[in-house]
């Protein structure tokens, strides 16, 4: 990964220039109502949904981490894991479900390969992270996070003002869940910062499985609840142009390269950071 | 021209969110890269 790292960095660079391009040429459609600042979405969407792919690897990781205290315990998860995937695929092809599924334009066997990827996933970073790099991976993951949720928050302001006439809507569930969620995996950097207890990896990972609860809480926010912001573009209410929307999925992959490549640099930076503790605490007992 | 400022401030916004927190790591690994040279060296 090393010796590739400058040709992905350059990679990345292209597609994220070309995603940019699209975002602004002409070629791409303009919205009727809104006109061109619309095009906000395709930096505050994929923003959006990369951090939201991250607070979602950091909680699988962190309940690994959890898990891995007692065997007991990490067998009775993994036993979990594959029981959430096993009734998930059922419950989705009970007939009510199937028919809300359907009615929502979901096919439920891509629902159904959705919720396998649940296990599929857990198992899959168990195996690619072991032990302690389980706690690496969470810190980088919530970090990198932070970063696509200071974005999403940012940016939705921004495109707020013209559209909507103000900056924030206080009472607005979406803006609201999303803010909270942001300052819960702030609060977990702050509690990985500056807390020198033994306990810390252990607590942090407690706090991160709880604030990855929010997650769903902001995705789902504005089926059931009155809120300002528009419905989901894909798989809601909302509606996007088939051009748009091709757009929109190249920012996200250009999105995604990017944060693939800023994980790996905070990941190797925080393995740096723990062979130089190591190294402290070893002098110290040589000493 | 008035909304056109508005996204070019999003973007803007955006591409200095993510600058500033690559140098933060540059400047943390450089930090941390000093430390284990001058560990190495007490050695």
């Amino acid at each position: 990964m090393k010796r590739a790292f400058p040709i992905l960095s350059i990679l990345t660079a292209v597609f994220l220039a070309y995603a940019l391009h699209l975002a602004l040429s002409k070629d791409t459609p303009t919205d009727a109502q809104q006109g061109d600042v619309y095009r906000i979405i395709y930096y505050h969407v994929p923003s959006a949904w990369t951090a939201f792919l991250l607070f979602f690897i950091n909680f699988i990781a962190s309940i690994q981490y959890l898990a891995s205290a007692k065997e007991t315990t990490e067998r009775a998860a993994r036993w979990i894991v594959i029981a959430i995937g096993i009734i998930g695929v059922i419950v989705t092809y009970l007939p009510q479900v199937k028919q809300q599924l359907i009615a929502a334009g979901m096919q439920p066997s891509a629902m159904a390969t959705t919720v396998l990827c649940i296990p599929a996933f857990y198992f899959f970073v168990g195996w690619l992270f072991p032990g302690d790099r389980l706690d690496v991976l969470a810190v980088t993951t919530a970090e990198v996070g932070v970063v696509f949720c200071t974005i999403v928050l940012v940016t939705g302001p921004i495109w707020a003002r013209p559209v909507w006439g103000i900056w924030w809507a206080p009472a607005d569930i979406r803006l609201t869940s999303t803010l909270v969620l942001w300052l819960i995996y702030v609060s977990y950097l702050v509690l990985r910062r500056f807390s020198s207890s033994a306990q810390t990896q252990m607590l942090a990972a407690a706090l991160a499985v709880f604030g990855a609860l929010d997650v769903p809480l902001v995705y789902f926010s504005i089926w059931f609840f009155r809120t300002q912001h528009p419905q989901p573009v894909i798989g809601g209410g909302g509606s996007i142009d088939p051009r748009m929307l091709h757009v929109l999925l190249m920012s996200w992959m250009a999105f995604l390269c990017f944060a693939f490549l800023v994980s790996w640099s905070r990941f190797q930076l925080e393995l740096l950071h723990r062979r130089v503790e190591a190294a402290h605490a070893n002098r110290w007992r040589n000493e | 021209m008035n909304a056109l400022k508005f996204l070019y401030a999003a973007y803007i916004a955006t591409w200095t969110i993510h600058v500033f927190y690559l140098g933060t790591l540059v400047q943390r690994y450089r930090r941390l890269r000093r430390e284990m040279n001058e560990l190495a060296k007490t050695k």
